[in-house]
């Protein structure tokens, strides 16, 4: 089984270590994994904040990149990219039918969309485990992100992976389906709300007594993980990759 | 919070800031919404056809919405046939002076109201009040916020934003000067406070010769009108008045009688929780002895059509004020509904009342952006409306413009003002993604600067920074520690 | 040009995009959602009304149909009512044992003095077991729809199990759509207080239901 890493640009520039471990966790299932080096965005930013036309050309160079039969699944540690290029990157296509523009685009895209999966569907799903041999002797929470929840309707796959962990005990997260706030541009476009749903998930963490905050998505980790960083909370954000990558032998702190 | 209007509100971050600081309220909506959120869940989860039925809901409207001229011209057949008199209101102003004219040649100086979205979107207590014409709000919430001089703030409960102790303080200050005052000692019990709407408005009821209502369903096939309620005060206003005047939104039509038994099941189960809702009345025209003895019914456009033009924005239609979608709101729950600047508050005010008014107004451009796009709304909706889809339709239409119709008149929107240096950075951003080396490029710079880095950012970026750290840039980049690790350039770097 | 032209006119325009395909309204809904919901014999289905009415707070009564006038004596007398309200083709029978004044609507009945009576007794059209549900159809035991509606106590009476359906569907097939229909579920109701439900706002504020039996 060969895959492509895709990684997102967000992880790629400011969360490599979540990376390292994907390809760590894969390697040691006994996948083969290469990193495409021509990748950059799956254009989720620009397509969600009104910039379809601008999306366009990202997703044709995903499909570039990544389309190629050589790769027998394209694997992402993130729920919202996953569902850009699964959910979105159709209705793209679909869209530019109807603007008249034919149905280039929708072709092009069209090989990459079955092929995307989030971490935790490939897991389950493709490879068919849960106990992907990983410890992580920590008090850990759960957190759903939105994309990962609703669009690709993860379900209780990443908590079945994050039950079978050595050491791991799993409490859980009050209120764990509600949004934390972050959405993208709306952290920045509607700053005091987006805030105010990061204060409120912050406290359900505290609430649990858990030391991690766990989720599939970076870029929302990175306003909790913010957000408890300005309140000094006692609870840290890691990525469920990295907790997976974990074993006895090389411990995560 | 006065006046009851809705005119020149600030975009919605502005507004919702406010909202946010005010800790009163925000107990308020947290405890209303939190309360419905777990009793809807548990009202769907009893019927094992849910899925079925929202399906059917969807379906049915897009039906009846594809044929609308048609299943209209049905209704009125129907509706004229079974002794009413139907009018067509292009817009407000219209619908407005046709209820006006109507109530005059009444000559009556007051209306009952049951509680219609349609009324409060087009402000026909305040055209009325023009004309020298009382209108009494007789729902609970509604005559909670006539009474307050406040403005509504959900679909459903427009009080929602007032708790017990300060309805209490409402009824006890307001509602002397409105008619029969509220009795002496009335405490915040909520069954003592229904008990004071119940005496303060019977006088009301037992002496009006008009009712205005709105309506939840038309059914196109029998020219059957539907009004979904639970006080009673509907029951009022529709049967003991000697005229009737119902203003309904075109959208609210449906083929046939049948179709009623999708929505009889979805409606009340997401809308108040319940299999069913304490009263639904259904009538057709006028029955001699029963009833008002005279029937108006006035379908009302005022937006929808150009909604009905948008093949992406056309699904808002589908909507039947159920309310599930704000009361899952994790932005509404925050916000509160007046931020939204509309009568139709939270997700599906955000792409309503921007079709419905055009994208003009500050605070309607700014609402398709009120969103975290966290699509808990779309799975509650009833008819399926993917609001996250609408929202981003409608961003798009924001930042670039484009083909919209307004006044049943095709125009062309420019880009809107203020979205100049975020056009810039989506082009920059664009740009650089097109090319590796570009994005790889700008990595090592960031990581090789980054002791430098500030953890709060001035200017704009202070948007994120006032309340979050800025995450820390690592040494390297992931892609220079897999060149590092597994070797050669893979095909395709692009550089 | 008129509003209605004005109207369809735009409608039309605004649809110009889409192809209509063709299929007929019969075709366009998938019906694939259930008739009912769960498998029930006629005495299950009574007794789910009567727990759905209850849930509700509607007081319910079972009888047979000899008892009945004893039971309704008893509960007028119960309330104690003076004056109570009957439609015109009410079974005359039903108020037999209640020694009390019968108050009989007539068209010029004003609601003032619909608000003098102190209950109603009424029969229905159709009672739906799902959904704690009473359907009146203005026939004549159960008359205009002001008179359930002004007084603030009003009995039911249900003929069980052949009034009774179990589901919203099947109470539609039943019913007339010309005729006023009132559907009741519980006593008057408001949850416009923090989102909760309080009994007893402008409608009757006690529904009292008399399931009959072997009617």
């Amino acid at each position: 089984m060969r895959v492509a890493l895709f990684l997102t640009c967000v992880n790629d520039t400011l969360y490599p270590d979540t990376g390292r471990a994907v390809v760590k966790l894969l390697t040691r299932l006994g996948v083969e994994v290469d990193f495409p080096m021509a990748q950059t965005c799956c254009g989720q930013a620009h397509y969600n904040t009104g910039y379809r036309h601008q999306a366009e050309p990202l997703a044709r160079h995903f499909s570039d990149v990544f389309g190629s039969d050589a790769y027998d699944a394209i694997v992402t540690p993130s729920g919202s990219c996953g569902a850009m290029v699964r959910e979105l990157y159709p209705r793209m296509g679909e869209r530019a039918r109807a603007e008249g523009r034919g149905g280039g685009l929708a072709r092009k895209l069209a090989p990459v969309v079955p092929k995307t999966y989030e971490l935790s569907e490939f897991l389950v799903d493709v490879l068919g485990v849960t106990d992907v041999g990983a410890y992580y002797p920590h008090k850990v929470t759960y957190h759903p992100t939105c994309h990962g929840l609703r669009p690709l309707a993860l379900g209780e796959r990443p908590t079945r992976l994050l039950r079978a962990v050595r050491g791991l005990e799993l409490v859980e997260l009050p209120g764990a389906e509600e949004c934390c706030g972050f959405g993208g541009t709306f952290a920045l476009k509607n700053p005091d709300v987006s805030a105010a749903m990061g204060m409120d998930k912050v406290r359900h963490a505290e609430s649990t007594g858990a030391e991690v905050l766990c989720a599939a998505d970076n870029s929302c980790l990175m306003h909790i993980g913010g957000t408890m960083a300005r309140l000094r909370s006692g609870v840290r954000p890691v990525h469920l990759a990295e907790i997976l990558a974990s074993t006895e032998e090389e411990t995560l702190s | 919070m006065s006046g009851g209007t809705f005119v020149g509100m600030p975009a919605f971050p502005e507004a919702a800031h406010a909202a946010v600081g005010d800790r009163t309220l925000r107990a308020n909506l947290r405890h209303a919404t939190h309360t419905i959120r777990d009793k809807r869940a548990k009202a769907v989860a009893e019927l094992a056809d849910w899925a079925e039925l929202r399906e059917a809901g969807k379906r049915i409207k897009d039906h009846t919405l594809r044929h609308l001229d048609r299943y209209l011209v049905q209704l009125e057949e129907s509706v004229v046939r079974a002794g009413g008199t139907v009018h067509w209101a292009v817009d407000a102003d219209e619908a407005n002076r046709i209820v006006a004219d109507l109530v005059k040649a009444t000559g009556e100086r007051e209306v009952v109201k049951v509680k219609s979205m349609a009324t409060q979107e087009i402000g026909l207590n305040e055209a009325l009040e023009a004309e020298g014409i009382h209108a009494y709000e007789t729902d609970l919430a509604e005559l909670i916020v006539q009474l307050g001089e406040d403005r509504p703030s959900h679909i459903l409960v427009p009080a929602i934003h007032r708790n017990r102790g300060e309805i209490r303080d409402i009824f006890r200050e307001k509602m002397g000067s409105w008619g029969r005052p509220a009795p002496e000692g009335l405490t915040d019990v909520p069954a003592e406070l229904a008990e004071a709407a119940r005496l303060h408005l019977r006088e009301k009821f037992l002496r009006a010769k008009v009712g205005v209502s709105g309506a939840n369903f038309m059914v196109a096939e029998t020219g059957t009108l539907v009004v979904v309620e639970s006080e009673g005060n509907g029951r009022m206003c529709l049967t003991l008045p000697e005229t009737l005047i119902s203003v309904v939104g075109i959208e609210k039509v449906v083929p046939a009688w049948r179709d009623l038994e999708v929505f009889l099941q979805t409606l009340p189960r997401s809308s108040t929780a319940e299999r069913m809702n304490p009263y639904t009345s259904m009538w057709t025209g006028t029955t001699d002895q029963d009833g008002p003895s005279a029937f108006h019914l006035v379908l009302l456009d005022n937006g929808r059509t150009d909604t009905l033009a948008d093949e992406v924005g056309r699904q808002a239609l589908r909507c039947i004020r159920c309310s599930a979608c704000l009361n899952v709101c994790p932005v509404y729950e925050r916000a509160g509904g007046h931020a939204y600047g509309s009568v139709y508050p939270g997700p599906i005010g955000a792409i309503l009342s921007p079709q419905l008014r055009g994208t003009r107004s500050e605070i309607d451009a700014s609402l398709p952006y009120a969103s975290s796009l966290c699509g808990a709304c779309y799975e509650v909706c009833p008819v399926a409306i993917d609001i996250p889809e609408v929202l981003v339709h409608l961003r798009e239409r924001v930042v670039q413009g484009g083909e919209v119709t307004r006044r049943g008149v095709k125009v062309t929107l420019k880009p809107a003002k203020g979205h100049a240096a975020e056009r810039a950075a989506m082009r920059a951003a664009g740009l650089a993604f097109a090319r590796p080396g570009v994005l790889r490029l700008g990595q090592r710079l960031a990581s090789r600067t980054r002791r430098l880095h500030p953890r709060t950012l001035p200017g704009p970026g202070r948007a994120w920074s006032a309340t979050r750290d800025l995450p820390k840039v690592p040494a390297e980049p992931f892609r220079d520690w897999w060149q590092r690790t597994h070797g050669t350039a893979t095909e395709g770097d692009g550089e | 040009m008129s509003g209605r032209d004005r109207i369809l006119g735009r409608v039309r325009r605004a649809l110009a995009d889409v192809a209509d395909d063709g299929t007929p309204y019969e075709r366009v809904v998938d019906r694939g959602y259930l008739r009912q919901h769960g498998e029930r014999t006629a005495g299950q289905t009574v007794d789910l009304l009567a727990e759905n009415l209850a849930d509700y707070r509607a007081l319910v009564h079972r009888c047979a149909e000899g008892e009945l006038p004893h039971l309704l004596a008893r509960l007028l007398a119960e309330r104690g009512s003076r004056r109570v309200l009957v439609p015109p083709g009410l079974p005359p029978h039903w108020l037999t044992a209640a020694a009390l004044p019968l108050v009989h609507d007539r068209a010029a009945s004003t609601p003032r003095e619909l608000d003098e009576v102190d209950s109603v007794v009424t029969g229905c059209a159709v009672a739906v077991a799902e959904t704690g549900t009473l359907v009146l159809d203005g026939s004549p035991d159960q008359g205009r729809r002001r008179i359930t509606l002004v007084p603030d106590h009003h009995i039911c009476v249900v003929r069980v199990p052949g009034q009774v359906v179990s589901s919203v569907p099947q109470a539609l097939e039943r019913l007339a759509p010309a005729r006023p229909l009132t559907w009741i579920s519980g006593p008057s109701a408001t949850s416009d207080i923090e989102l909760d439900r309080v009994e007893g706002v402008h409608g009757p504020r006690t529904l009292e239901v008399v399931l009959v039996s072997g009617g």
